[in-house]
């Protein structure tokens, strides 16, 4: 996985709430089989029929920073979401309110999703609004979202936070308690079921 | 002398009983023990084991299922999108490579695999159950933990068939007394969608309870803990009684003999103890429900069917005015248009909501011996082959092809639209699926949430319709 230390890039202002992963990318796109090669999914439908979208005005063409509605990333559980919005360039997500299995998955691929209360959220949009140029860093050390004279501090557990500064994966991890999960299974009940053999 | 023992909730003793290991400062390791899985969400979970020159730790707690992707029609041809048939064929060869049993097109097991779970008997009471698929929380209907989880934990479950987890916070759903007829499960969970809102259970496991869910079936209560990610929640269960004991006897996986008693004394204990304390509690009398629809692009912007088309300008709250606002230029609807007067081009009936045989029967009864309207296309996708045949012995079929529905292959089908049954941009449907989502359904497609009674009976009308509507008066319904 990627690390995550510290971003700086300019951010886009999604005024949308309950933006569901089928709009982040569609589910024509998830035929495939690749983790990569996305972006032309990201918000498809909303990039096709409606010319002012945020995305695709230019002032926001290059953010990397995306600054949403509450509840971003409900719906479907696909990972596809969030290697679409990296694809899309993004590597980090602003709201008030996260869906827990995006939030999951986007913990597990490198992309930062920050939680700010609603009323700093509507701050940022009316700042990128009024200077789509204005420069967000988001400091996952320093646990700050800071830009132009605000710095709002955010929330992450601790070891989350260790594994994406790290860039740790954690298959790797896990795989250091191997005994463990070893020894729970000689305790698991006989009559549990399996699926081999088919019966 | 011992300590008195903390009273818990079911879904906190399901977890703590799958803890491997737990570290101050980390996550729990939570051992799994079944993981579903489906060609959309693991090729690149399979992708990376390769890559890493790990295998499959556990393939005999593992079952997969081709269902996204399937065609309806003429199934035992190759499929003609060739992006769907590559998904298709990577889990056939990785199912190979890796040991995993596969229920393919066309195998008596294929289905949607939150159907053939169940219906195999693999889900069972007290277990921790994953699928690279949100809707994994229908499992909880049998007292089981279940949830959806991503394609790098598809990859961890393969891996190592752990998982680290916090544990979840809980919430009771408690619906007391007797659904009125032609109300069911389907509009409960609408009903406490709207309530609580799409987030209202958002880092939760939801125990629903009371006597009205005591009384559903095992297909009635998949309905509801399906719907459960639709109000945000980690997952959904209910505590498993002889309703659900009686479902499971004689499934192909489920214990036998003296497995069986030993099993069945274990599943008696799976239930929140008195006095558990949940953090978030919602009561629902049952008697006030009515058939409910939505009117919106999310699961929580629904009404029961008596009501009008809201107005964007009523919401207080200015985020819901603007989701409202969008979401009715999306669904080309004016506020104050009575719900019975929206008028449906396609009716949906199938997914891992309301695809079971109960469904199917339900539907049929509203429609034997009856027509459809002319102007409406109904499609009837059952959720297995398993069910298909089931419905095909009780002559459920002929029921709707009488009727002018169309009788279709086992699948995920219009549910999602990664096959060719999608609506076409500006079409209505009414669906038994579970999400009203801008082109879920298929590019510029509106969908409207229904329950299987209420789909039957719009199919019959052409617009959306309770049961109750239908002339003569209909047959009760559950
Ligand atoms: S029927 Fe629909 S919701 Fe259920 S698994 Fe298939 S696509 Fe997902």
């Amino acid at each position: 996985m990627d690390a995550f230390t510290t971003h700086t890039g300019t951010a886009a202002p999604l005024r949308r709430s309950n933006v569901d992963t089928d709009q982040i990318i569609p589910a024509e796109y998830l035929k495939r089989i690749t983790r990569t090669g996305f972006a032309d999914g990201l918000f498809k439908a909303w990039r096709t029929n409606e010319p002012d979208f945020v995305l695709n005005q230019p002032q926001y063409a290059d953010a990397s920073v995306l600054v949403a509605g509450p509840d971003f990333g409900t719906g479907s559980s696909r990972e596809h979401a969030v290697w679409a919005l990296k694809d899309g360039g993004f590597r980090v997500v602003i709201s008030s309110r996260f869906a827990d299995i995006f939030r999951n998955n986007s913990t597990k691929d490198g992309l930062l999703t920050v939680v700010l209360p609603q009323a700093d959220v509507e701050a940022l949009w009316a700042r990128i609004e009024a200077d789509p140029a204005t420069p967000v860093t988001v400091d996952l050390q320093a646990k700050l979202v800071s830009y132009a004279d605000v710095t709002v501090p955010f929330d992450v557990d601790d070891y989350t936070r260790w594994r994406l500064l790290e860039g740790l994966d954690d298959v790797g991890l896990t795989e250091r308690n191997l005994d463990d999960i070893a020894a729970f299974e000689a305790t698991r009940p006989a009559w549990l079921p399996t699926a081999l053999p088919a019966i | 002398m011992r300590g008195r023992t903390v009273p818990k909730t079911l879904a906190e003793k399901v977890y703590e009983a799958h803890v491997v290991r737990s570290t101050a400062g980390e996550p729990d390791l939570l051992y799994i023990d079944l993981h579903l899985v489906h060609e959309v969400t693991s090729p690149q979970a399979f992708d990376g084991l390769r890559s890493a020159g790990r295998t499959v730790r556990r393939p005999d707690l593992t079952m997969a299922t081709e269902d996204h992707n399937v065609p309806t029609l003429d199934i035992l041809s190759p499929i003609a999108d060739p992006v769907s048939r590559a998904q298709i064929e990577a889990l056939r060869s990785n199912a190979a490579e890796f040991g995993i049993r596969l229920a393919p097109m066309g195998d008596r097991d294929q289905g949607i695999v939150h159907v053939i779970g169940p219906q195999l008997g693999l889900t069972q009471p007290g277990m921790t159950i994953v699928c690279g698929d949100s809707h994994t929380s229908t499992h909880g209907a049998f007292g089981a933990l279940a949830f959806g989880i991503g394609t790098s934990e598809v990859e961890h479950v393969l891996a190592t068939q752990t998982l680290p987890q916090y544990a979840p916070k809980q919430m009771a759903v408690t619906v007391e007394g007797e659904l009125p007829a032609g109300v069911s499960s389907k509009d409960v969970i609408l009903a406490v969608i709207a309530e609580i809102g799409t987030n209202g259970a958002q880092g939760h496991v939801i125990e629903y309870r009371g006597s009205a869910i005591e009384a559903l079936s095992m297909e009635a209560r998949m309905t509801i803990c399906n719907m459960s990610i639709e109000a945000g929640a980690k997952a959904g269960l209910i505590a498993p009684d002889r309703t659900t004991f009686d479902f499971l006897q004689g499934r192909p996986h489920a214990p036998q003999g003296a497995d069986w008693d030993a099993a069945v004394e274990h599943w008696q204990t799976l239930r929140t103890d008195e006095g558990a304390v949940f953090d978030r509690e919602v009561v629902l009398d049952a008697s006030t429900l009515t058939p409910f629809v939505t009117w919106g692009t999310n699961p929580g912007q629904g009404l029961p069917i008596d009501g009008i088309v809201p107005d964007p300008a009523d919401f207080a709250d200015e985020g819901e005015r603007r989701a409202a606002e969008q979401a009715l230029a999306y669904m080309g609807l004016e506020p104050g248009t009575p719900l019975r007067e929206i008028e449906v081009d396609t009716v949906f009936l199938g997914s891992c909501t309301n695809g079971r045989i109960e469904d199917l029967r339900i539907a049929a009864e509203l429609l034997r011996g009856k027509r459809i309207d002319a102007d409406t296309r109904m499609l009837v996708v059952p959720g297995s082959v398993g069910v298909k045949a089931q419905a095909e012995a009780e002559g459920l079929d002929r029921v709707f092809l009488d009727a002018g529905a169309e009788w279709r292959g086992a699948g995920c089908s219009m549910c999602l639209g990664m096959n060719p049954d999608q609506l076409k941009p500006g079409e209505r449907s009414a669906s038994t699926s579970n999400r009203n989502f801008q082109g879920r359904q298929g590019k510029g497609g509106r969908t409207h949430l229904v329950s299987p009674s209420v789909a039957a009976a719009t199919a019959l009308t052409g617009k959306l319709t309770a049961p109750a509507d239908l002339t003569p008066a209909a047959p009760a319904v559950v």
